[in-house]
């Protein structure tokens, strides 16, 4: 908790012991996992020698991931479930056009479930999956147990899709050092690589998403100055293109999910064929007997995906604008994901940065590779040589305002983590509640937003109008997650809540979920945990005492007396080897002291930003 | 792990002198000399009570550097930090020929976004630049020699409108390129 005073690494480590740990690439159409070994960064390769695996999951009597899933999507593509990752902290409305999709979903109201021969799944649970695999690969590569690993995603990722990648990581048994985003990623492994000073654009167009992100690399540090993107657009709208010039070449109407599932499968083939060839030859036989049999051009795949690399140039441009730099001040592009190997891709970036784009490291690796080089850092293996990574949330944070507006508390391209705070006040006398709508996104009507959450501050003192002071702050943390609290300072109610209850999973069902599937050591697990709780709760006792030493005199006498019998109850559980017991003693002891660290915190920080304007809620 | 005193001001947090004329490149030295050693990915590996200290920590060196960086917030922090309030929302009262000023410039970007003319939405940009370079010079005249801190308050408020005028340019440039 926030009294700390560490002044050492506090895992129970052996010091010069290698941790091991790993970056995985969770990417729409494959995903990989890569690591640090003897200073070098490498992807980890199946049994096979593969270094991809296809992220596609295929739900029969057991669950199927990668290659012999993708090999039955076409004869089973009801439970054979591909770009899952568009789906993650999705609802069914986010999703919009359904039709194409041979899937049957479930509508939640908030993140869609998909019905399977299995049950019904949600994205996080299959993501968990293909996560899962690349845990054991990693497992049996390395030979240990993981530490930890760096999951990427992309920058352009909200909340709610962030969140849910970190709960599937978690249902795989995945201790997350950190969300890190994709171009970032992969500017630590080009940065670190090349040893490059200057401005670069990271240009990464994924399979299902779109990233744009604009770095400063100095000596030691990756500066984030912009992100932008469009997680909803990738080389899957490609292959989309080419399925529709299909169905109107031969006038077909609706197909049945298979052969939507066989055209889109040769509408991708057809695509990677026109980087190396001047024309693509698509032939196939439908379920009814018809024949397909076209010759796609180069010239005309390029006139017919025009508009949707338009749209990432001009997403380009935002983010240049919000870097407040020009095209010339560009030193390098970055070319991230196998969708920038279309020639037509790499030309346009090209003719719109004019200078070649970098493409020496494998698109469809690099990310992985970067992931692999920070989670080794995180690791605390990087003793010597290490960076600083400043990175920054894509998308304003805000909250609903009189009339549906929204009012923006982080503005996007915050570097973080970063916490604001802003005053709001009743708008009726003897008003004793109020209720707050979290929202994410540019647009200034709430409907046009994404809603993160909504929650309550109840029980403030009934004064006229205008009277109460509400503080509301917004915490941002280095992975990009938003943590909402509310204040009222008179009285001092407080609400607060973490954001994931419309999309994320509690930790109580990753709990159930965890027990259901897995089974493990237990007696392993007890010792290492005893050990582990042994030590935190020594850290935290030395960390509290110095901070009573220090700033003792802020506390009231009650709030003293309380802090101190928990730390004698803590004490006091060291003793016994049930570690349980002593975690529940280190969660009341954290308890007592929340409201002491803010203190110590408000003490100084006066993070009223000037000027503010008090704005009144709406109350429901 | 560095230990930082949360009530020292943000000058102080960065060993700069407390003034608005800021040596930008000194900041950005200190600012990351700070950031490598509070910022979150050290302590990665830590326990969560680690982890929760680093952030709150990176959390304030980040919004100390954000505030120093900005030349209005800069000087709305240092006219705080003398006991003055900006009252940027609740006194409106502005000189008449700046006000109609500031309407000429709103409807020329509003009449370059109808005509859709980029170039002119271009000069706009350019002019407003340069004008809020002109104010903030001499907002330093006023915060840093003459010391008249309401006179420094009434610029501010003045930089305030040409900052959101910044974002409706911001804003019809994003328009254009739909």
């Amino acid at each position: 908790m926030a009294l700390l005073q560490i002044s050492e690494p506090g895992l129970s480590t052996a010091p010069h012991q290698h941790r091991l740990a790993v970056g995985i690439d969770l990417g729409t159409t494959n995903s990989l996992v890569a690591t640090v070994r003897n200073g070098i960064s490498v992807v980890l390769n199946d049994e096979n020698g593969r270094a991809m695996l296809p992220s596609v999951v295929r739900y029969t009597s057991e669950v199927v991931v990668g290659e012999i899933a993708q090999a039955a999507q076409s004869e089973d593509p009801v439970n054979t479930i591909v770009s899952v990752k568009r789906f993650m902290g999705r609802s069914l409305a986010d999703v919009g056009d359904t039709s194409r999709l041979p899937y049957r979903f479930v509508d939640t109201g908030s993140m869609l479930q998909l019905r399977t021969v299995a049950g019904v799944k949600s994205p996080v649970e299959a993501s968990a999956e293909i996560l899962k695999v690349l845990r054991l690969r990693a497992e049996a590569s390395l030979g240990g147990e993981l530490v930890g690993a760096v999951i990427t995603v992309p920058a352009y990722f909200d909340d709610a899709q962030r969140q849910a990648t970190k709960d599937a990581a978690k249902l795989a048994g995945i201790n997350v050092l950190r969300l890190l985003n994709e171009p970032t990623a992969a500017a630590i492994a080009y940065g670190l690589d090349n040893a490059s000073e200057g401005v670069y654009a990271v240009y990464d167009l994924g399979g299902g998403t779109f990233d744009i992100s604009i770095l400063r690399l100095s000596r030691g540090v990756f500066e984030v100055l912009s992100a932008n993107g469009d997680s909803a657009l990738g080389g899957d709208d490609f292959d989309q293109r080419i399925h529709c010039w299909l169905l109107e070449k031969n006038q077909l109407s609706v197909l049945n999910p298979q052969d939507t599932r066989l055209l889109l499968t040769l509408a991708r083939s057809a695509k990677e064929q026109l980087t190396e060839h001047s024309e693509a030859r698509i032939t196939a036989v439908l379920s009814s007997g018809e024949i397909i049999d076209n010759v796609l051009s180069r010239a005309d795949f390029q006139e017919m995906s025009t508009n949707l690399i338009q749209r990432t140039l001009q997403l380009m441009r935002r983010a240049l604008r919000d870097a407040r730099l020009g095209v010339d001040e560009v030193k390098g592009v970055v070319m991230v994901g196998g969708a920038t190997r279309m020639p037509q891709v790499q030309h346009a970036v090209g003719e719109f940065f004019g200078q070649t784009p970098l493409t020496n490291l494998d698109p469809d690796k690099v990310v992985a590779l970067g992931a692999a080089i920070q989670a080794n850092l995180l690791a605390g293996n990087q003793s010597r040589d290490d960076w600083l990574l400043l990175d920054v949330i894509p998308l304003s944070l805000g909250l609903e305002t009189m009339g549906g507006l929204v009012e923006k508390i982080i503005p996007r391209n915050s570097t973080i983590p970063t916490a604001r705070a802003q005053e709001f006040t009743t708008y009726k006398d003897g008003q004793t509640a109020m209720s707050l709508h979290v929202l994410q996104g540019e647009r200034e009507l709430v409907s046009d937003c994404r809603s993160l959450a909504k929650f309550e501050l109840r029980g403030i003192p009934p004064m006229v109008a205008g009277a109460a002071r509400i503080r509301v702050t917004f915490q941002v943390d280095a992975d990009g997650l938003l943590n909402v609290a509310a204040r009222e300072m008179a009285s001092g109610v407080e609400a607060a809540i973490v954001v994931k209850p419309s999309y994320g999973l509690s930790d109580a069902e990753i709990t159930r979920m965890l027990q259901d599937s897995t089974q493990h050591a237990q007696d392993d697990m007890q010792a290492r945990a005893h050990r582990e709780q042994q030590t935190e709760a020594n850290q935290l006792l030395d960390a509290v005492q110095n901070a009573l030493d220090q700033d003792g005199s802020l506390l009231s006498e009650s709030q003293r007396s309380e802090i101190e019998s928990r730390m004698t109850a803590l004490k006091e559980t060291l003793t016994l080897i049930d570690h349980l017991a002593i975690k529940r003693a280190v969660t009341a002891l954290n308890d007592a002291t929340v409201s002491f660290a803010q203190a110590r915190m408000d003490k100084s920080v006066k993070r009223v930003l000037a000027g503010m304007n008090i704005s009144d809620l709406e109350i429901k | 792990m560095q230990y930082i005193d949360f009530s020292q001001d943000y000058f102080n947090l960065f060993g700069l002198i407390r003034c608005y004329r800021l040596d930008s490149a000194e900041l950005e030295v200190q600012f990351r000399a700070l950031q490598a050693q509070v910022h979150p990915d050290k302590s990665a590996h830590l326990s969560d009570a680690g982890k929760r200290l680093a952030m709150q920590r990176s959390t304030l060196v980040n919004e100390a550097y954000q505030t120093l960086k900005s030349p209005i917030r800069r000087a709305r922090y240092l006219l705080s930090l003398h006991g003055v309030d900006t009252q940027e929302e609740t006194n409106t009262v502005m000189p008449v020929d700046f006000l109609m000023a500031q309407m000429d410039l709103r409807e020329a970007v509003e009449a370059a976004l109808q005509e859709r003319d980029l170039s002119a939405l271009d000069l706009q940009a350019a002019q407003l630049k340069a004008d809020t370079r002109k104010l903030e010079a001499e907002l330093a005249e006023q915060i840093d020699t003459v010391q008249d801190y309401q006179v420094a308050a009434g610029l501010v408020r003045k930089l305030r409108f040409m900052e959101k005028l910044a974002e409706e340019i911001a804003s019809a440039y994003d328009e254009l390129d739909n």
